[in-house]
């Protein structure tokens, strides 16, 4: 049995000639997961992921608790980006309950939720560049998000699993000369990310490495339903932000990153973009956001809904849509909570995208799908 | 510790290691140094200039150190010294531990953080021993399916060939373990048993990735074996032989890297790959294959592989130096050896020392090694610096620049050599 793997490449005998490789789960280039690999030489004939090591059940512990204490474990499925990934929860929330969110606490919230995706996309952004042996490209994000996760700590108390946001409005109000602290932060960390080009993007040989290679068309991209940067990467000009605003997005002016090339190198360089992009949002927000006022409705312990009802909210995270769908039954916990997650929808396409690839190939284009094993599994 | 010593104390510890001291002591001298004795009363004692070497005249070194210097001197024109010390492993061990400390210190202030810190004193200048502690201490596992005895000679051997590759390398006038006339022919030689190594290495492992990580090696170093070999022809052609001697001294005018800097390019790139460092380091691609053929090497083991490589490290830029830098050669800046130490001795206060046997070295070897040492530590420099700016490279990409533009490149630079030397530039008439 002949099988064409590559334009005129047809591959005899498929049985004797390939050899199956486990990617993981203890391996340094695979996540909390685990990806059979068959190679026939140095060609990928096919692959196969398998998450499921890191499942915490999140979605059946929401069930048992009540709105309030379902906060702090809904933001672990990706603890970098803990501000993203409650807030759906936290919108479809306050439609139950039925509270207003003060308009301070809004921009509070997108300038927490814009400076989380700058902290998750460093996190990424190391990792790929290890990936790559790039070492320097590991120490020099991972190094620069400390001045981020400083502004959330000043903000929220917390480093890294903020729980900050709730129910009407956040946790608390941002302390005294936040803003000028943040938008010096801010400035040096813009100009610092601009750097990355010089070393990293613009490099020879990460670009004849990354282009061309793991190239997912537009048609694919939305067939395969993937999301975020890995849609904006084959040309898709999709982002939530503008799509759908939510709290005071469409107050701000966004831009969009889109590239036609789908390929790898497309793919990892869409997050830098929007690192940069973000901080333009943070300093807009921080310009537009009213001087005092109050940031959280105050809500009685223990709320209930008002009445069986369901809602879905979805956000643009890090890594793309993120959706919460909520069924109430107008008790104080939630009848059923889904997350509908990024990680798990680029996830599909890598099958697709590493058919006939080589296996050097591997690290760049399952890493630039910018997925995150732990919220796959959720 | 309280499972293994209910009831240990520190105190009682020290006491027991001063007792068992006490007791070896009182042995040696009981029995130990009688044996000696009287095995040396029916061994012929060697006479070094004049002097007859007895245990007796170790004694006379604590009254008159320069009664030592015959024998230092004699030990110094020994093979075993220039094998085991000065121009062979020893030196090159020394360059090899020097070029680790400073890779990881230098990475370290290149990407933002401080590297080895608390090991030692200072900077953490004893972070070297204590990974060499670990390693040694650490247990080894074979696989159990591994061809045990391939498995086992693999990484002395590659510490063997690493060394041999050593030897071939003249650090000053006249100091070189092995001046063979096909000097050039035998790193040729040497350099092509490190593929057989590795593969034999990763192949008894019986292991999925390090099967992968050696073929890559193989087809790496094989490939790049050529523009080597060629790379290196335009200089064999220029001086007109391959005695590696012959070669550093021929550039005492100027080196060849201004004539041929085709060549030495070619050169310092196919090293790179040669030595599997970044951005040619698929063979070790931890997010492709693990560790690639090392992947199944523990322990020490793994320690002596790491030793081959950076003595390999050492050897590659040695070579370099001789080939293209003009090897010892350099302006003299060591100061010549007071005369007067030799003739009317030292004063030390009211003790003046006379020192006829100096100086052990001449000012010429000192210079030379000098100028050697300082040009080698500049090309590990430059073959440690890509690390910090390079990600990895793809084989498919890697062999395209092997055995299309390299080669190109060395042919291109043999004929550089030629042109130059039918012009009349250099060789004979010409410059040189």
């Amino acid at each position: 049995m002949a099988t064409e793997i590559m334009p005129g490449l047809a591959l005899q005998k498929v049985d004797e000639r390939i050899m199956t490789l486990n990617v993981g789960p203890q391996h340094p280039g695979s996540g909390h997961m685990r990806i059979v690999v068959q190679i026939d030489g140095d060609y990928i004939v096919a692959c196969d992921p398998d998450p499921g090591y890191v499942h915490r059940g999140e979605e059946k512990m929401a069930e048992y608790r009540n709105y309030i204490t379902n906060i702090p474990h809904l933001e672990r499925p990706v603890i970098h980006d803990s501000c993203n990934v409650l807030y759906p929860y936290v919108l479809g929330a306050e439609e139950l309950l039925g509270i207003e969110v003060p308009e301070r606490a809004k921009y509070v919230r997108v300038i927490a939720s814009e400076l989380n995706r700058c902290i998750y996309i460093m996190y990424w952004l190391a990792i790929y560049g290890i990936f790559l042996g790039h070492s320097t490209m590991f120490m020099w994000p991972a190094g620069d998000r400390e001045f981020l996760i400083d502004l959330m700590e000043k903000m929220s108390g917390a480093r890294v699993t903020h729980a900050h946001f709730v129910p009407g409005g956040v946790r608390n109000d941002l302390p005294a000369n936040f803003e000028d602290v943040c938008l010096r932060h801010v400035n040096y960390f813009e100009k610092r990310i601009k750097e990355y080009a010089a070393v990293f993007y613009d490099n020879p040989i990460l670009i004849s490495r990354t282009q061309d290679t793991g190239v997912l068309s537009k048609h694919d991209a939305i067939r395969l339903g993937t999301t975020g940067s890995v849609l904006r990467a084959s040309g898709v000009d999709y982002d939530l932000r503008i799509k759908e605003p939510y709290d005071v997005y469409d107050e701000l002016d966004i831009h969009t990153n889109v590239m036609k090339e789908g390929d790898a190198y497309a793919r990892s360089r869409i997050p830098w973009l929007d690192m940069l992009e973000s901080c333009n949002i943070i300093r807009q927000a921080l310009q537009k956001m009213p001087k005092s006022g109050s940031v959280r409705t105050k809500l009685k312990p223990n709320p209930k809904t008002k009445g069986p009802a369901t809602v879905y909210k979805r956000v643009e995270s890090g890594r793309g849509s993120l959706g919460c769908y909520i069924v109430s039954d107008g008790k104080t916990e939630p009848y059923r909570l889904k997350l509908s997650v990024p990680s798990f929808r680029n996830l599909i396409a890598l099958p697709h995208l590493l058919k006939g690839e080589k296996l050097g190939n591997m690290p760049s284009v399952y890493w630039s799908l910018n997925y995150w094993p732990v919220e796959a599994d959720r | 510790m309280s499972v293994i010593a209910p009831k240990f104390k520190l105190s009682e510890f020290i006491k027991s290691i001063l007792d068992d001291a006490f007791w070896a002591i009182f042995i040696l001298n009981l029995i130990g140094i009688p044996a000696v004795m009287m095995i040396l009363f029916f061994i012929e004692m060697p006479v070094i200039h004049g002097e007859l070497l007895t245990p007796f005249l170790a004694l006379s070194w604590i009254a008159d150190p320069t009664r030592t210097l015959p024998i230092v001197q004699a030990f110094m024109e020994t093979d075993i010294f220039r094998v085991m010390a000065f121009p062979g492993f020893g030196f090159a061990a020394l360059i090899a531990a020097g070029t680790i400390f400073v890779e990881r210190k230098m990475l370290a202030k290149l990407q933002l953080r401080v590297g080895p810190f608390y090991c030692g004193k200072l900077e953490g200048i004893l972070q070297l021993m204590g990974d060499g502690l670990k390693l040694i201490s650490k247990e080894i596992i074979i696989p159990a399916k591994a061809d045990k005895p391939i498995f086992w000679a693999a990484p002395v051997i590659f510490v063997g060939a690493a060394a041999a590759f050593v030897a071939l390398i003249p650090v000053a006038p006249g100091w070189v373990v092995a001046d063979v006339d096909l000097g050039l022919l035998g790193v040729f030689a040497v350099i092509g048993f490190f593929p057989i190594i590795t593969i034999l290495s990763a192949w008894s492992a019986n292991s999925k990735f390090p099967f992968i990580g050696g073929i890559r090696a193989l087809f790496q170093m094989v490939s790049f074996e050529i523009p080597l070999i060629l790379s290196l022809l335009g200089v064999v052609i220029l001086t007109g032989t391959l005695n590696l001697s012959e070669i550093a001294a021929s550039q005492s005018n100027f080196p060849w890297i201004v004539f041929l800097p085709v060549g030495a390019i070619v050169f310092f790139i196919t090293m790179l790959a040669e030595l599997e460092r970044i951005p040619f380091d698929l063979p070790e691609a931890e997010s492709e294959i693990v560790a690639g053929w090392l992947t199944e090497l523990s322990g020490m083991m793994y320690g002596l592989v790491q030793l081959g490589t950076y003595l390999k490290l050492y050897a590659f830029a040695a070579l370099f130096v001789v080939l293209f830098l003009g090897g010892w050669n350099g302006p003299s800046i060591v100061p010549p050896f007071p005369a007067e130490i030799i003739t009317d001795g030292i004063t030390m206060g009211p003790v003046t020392l006379k020192v006829p046997g100096l100086p052990v070295f001449s000012q010429e070897m000192l210079n030379g090694t000098l100028w050697f040492v300082l040009k080698t530590v500049g090309v590990i420099f430059f073959i440690i610096l890509p690390r910090g700016v390079f990600p990895r490279v793809r084989v498919d990409i890697l062999l395209n620049l092997g055995w299309t533009k390299l080669i190109g490149l060395a042919f291109v630079n043999i004929f550089i050599a030629l042109g130059l030397l039918y012009a009349g530039v250099l060789g004979p008439g010409g410059l040189q």
